[in-house]
């Protein structure tokens, strides 16, 4: 018997979903199985524990990321928009930039919390430099338990920092699909640098927008390397919660359920982007 | 000859860019460099309140790798890597084939899930995990970190060599038909041939997310830790000069990997963030 070119598509592509889907579906119902079951019956102790215990951060936790992120996503957004107008005309030296500008993709991002650790610690380049041009005679302390509001803001840096780039590289390509023809007859019919910006470059850019800010909110959920370098628990987050009740408390139940509030609010970003995503392709194709 | 003149405002318009671009290298370079310094200064040197250190050595490094404990973490994180790279090219590089040159139906459908699998949290991966492998004795190993990983990579993997192949000329594949290649010869002979640049480069990008990777490996290990876990794991209590050492360990291969790959870095991160 002969394979049709379906069956042999079907085929190649088999083993890799069926090992995505039990490496999905079997987290997920055992996750939820740890976090609302004890000992075969329901149980809402997890629960309780989360929002009742005096153990728990969960409420600090989910304020800090939430801040987290309302903070970072604005302010990479505008940064990225204006590095990607900025590059959006090749010159020389461009091709240089860009290679700077997406270095923090691949850098992890718990390297990322020990870079910017390295530049404001007490001993770090920020101190040494203020000490030694004898603007201030003691350092400045970030990181400590007594500096909350110092911390979030090394946090927000890092995370400005290293994640800027994924914003960037969405509205970068963005921009490279947008018709030029249209900008230049913009220019021609005497448009200001503003006016091409509000009134086309941006409108046509939506889309993109649309995918860099649900992706980066759907990744920004999920924080842990950069805020457990820097602040380790003093800034709890989600992820970092998730991580302390398991290995240092041995609570599966609360990590496990930790882990669905993640998933849950990432899926249903996703699902909106996904949603969006396919309208798009639709609009294309019709 | 005319020569051309610039006007006032193209000159300023000039310095403007040429201060813009100064400013966004520094903004991403400044920190990585000055970074990398430290790592590389001589202990004492860190002590001086100098704004970049005066004396280097390669102490701090030494330190971390032979007396810490972190050649152990690196040798473990490169085995992960590599089994990563393995296993999610030998699932994902069929499926990247088949997306790429079958026209078949719930395409579009499974690639949009492909989409979905990639934002699926690595946290909910990891936590589970923890009891069913102790059950089946793969806690604490290097192994069933690498499953977890290729988990994490395969969507990504399945969608960049998808793009690297379907980046093959269709033409050069049906000259080779036309002269007489079977169609195994064809892809042995042809499209791998030509894919390979986008391939390597695909593998690489895999081994730096199992590299980075560090919640999955710190849940799942103990006392064979990769080396983010390793330094997520002791940096906490460690002194200054380990930080900045660990920091540039865990930073090389990403800084290689730019470097050798730049010519697709755009373009992969434009599939895999999309």
């Amino acid at each position: 018997m002969r394979l049709t070119p379906k069956h042999k598509a079907f085929l190649l592509i088999a083993p890799a979903f069926i090992y995505m889907g039990f490496f999905i579906a079997y987290p997920l119902s055992e996750a939820i199985y740890l976090s609302f079951f004890e000992e075969g019956a329901l149980s809402l102790a997890n629960i309780r524990y989360l929002v009742g215990s005096p153990l728990s951060k969960f409420t600090e936790a989910f304020r800090y990321t939430l801040t987290i992120t309302a903070i970072v996503i604005p302010i990479e957004t505008a940064l990225a928009l204006l590095i990607a107008l900025f590059l959006y005309n090749s010159f020389k030296g461009r091709d240089l930039i860009l290679y700077m500008v997406i270095i923090p993709l691949t850098i992890s991002d718990v390297a990322a919390g020990l870079i910017w650790y390295s530049i404001l610690t007490s001993n770090g380049f920020m101190n040494n430099l203020l000490i030694s041009l004898g603007l201030i005679d003691q350092p400045i302390q970030v990181f400590g338990s007594e500096f909350k509001v110092r911390m979030l803001l090394a946090i927000v840096v890092t995370e400005v920092w290293r994640s800027m780039a994924i914003v960037f590289v969405i509205l970068f390509a963005g921009l490279q699909l947008l018709s030029r023809d249209l900008i230049e007859a913009a220019e021609v019919f005497g448009a200001s640098w503003m006016q091409k910006l509000t009134k086309i470059i941006l409108p046509m850019l939506k889309p993109s927008l649309q995918s860099a800010l649900i992706i980066r909110t759907l990744f920004a959920f999920q924080i842990f390397g950069v805020v457990w370098i820097l602040a380790g628990r003093n800034i709890p987050v989600l992820a970092g919660e998730a991580y302390y009740e398991l290995t240092e408390l041995r609570h599966e139940g609360v990590a496990a359920l930790y882990a669905l509030i993640i998933a849950a609010i990432s899926l249903s970003f996703g699902f909106i982007y996904i949603r969006t995503l396919r309208a798009r392709h639709l609009e294309v194709t019709l | 000859m005319t020569i051309h003149t610039y006007t006032l405002g193209e000159r300023l318009k000039g310095v403007v860019k040429a201060w813009a671009a100064v400013l966004i290298v520094s903004w991403i370079g400044v920190p990585l460099v000055i970074s990398i310094l430290y790592a590389f200064s001589e202990r004492t040197a860190l002590y001086e309140r100098t704004p970049i250190p005066l004396s280097y050595s390669l102490e701090q490094i030494r330190f971390l790798l032979f007396e810490a404990g972190a050649l152990y973490a690196v040798k473990n994180s490169v085995i992960v890597a590599l089994l990563t790279v393995a296993l999610s090219f030998l699932l994902g590089l069929p499926a990247g084939y088949a997306f790429a040159k079958y026209v078949f139906p719930g395409r579009d459908a499974l690639k949009l899930a492909l989409i979905g699998m990639r934002m699926f949290p690595v946290m909910i991966i990891a936590v589970p995990l923890v009891a069913l492998y102790i059950r089946i004795g793969l806690s604490d190993t290097l192994v069933g970190v690498a499953l977890a990983h290729t988990a994490m990579a395969l969507p990504f993997v399945v969608l960049i060599t998808s793009s690297v192949f379907a980046g093959v000329p269709r033409d050069l594949e049906e000259a080779g038909m036309v002269f007489g290649l079977s169609p195994i010869g064809v892809f042995l002979r042809i499209t791998i041939p030509l894919a390979l640049p986008g391939l390597a480069a695909a593998a690489m990008f895999t081994f730096l997310l199992s590299w980075n990777e560090v919640f999955i490996a710190a849940v799942l290990t103990l006392t064979n830790r990769t080396l983010p876990a390793f330094i997520l794991t002791s940096a906490l209590a460690a002194p200054d000069f380990f930080k900045f050492a660990a920091n540039f360990i865990i930073v090389a291969p990403a800084l290689v990997f730019v470097f050798v790959a730049r010519r697709y870095l755009v373009t992969m991160w434009g599939i895999t963030v999309r």
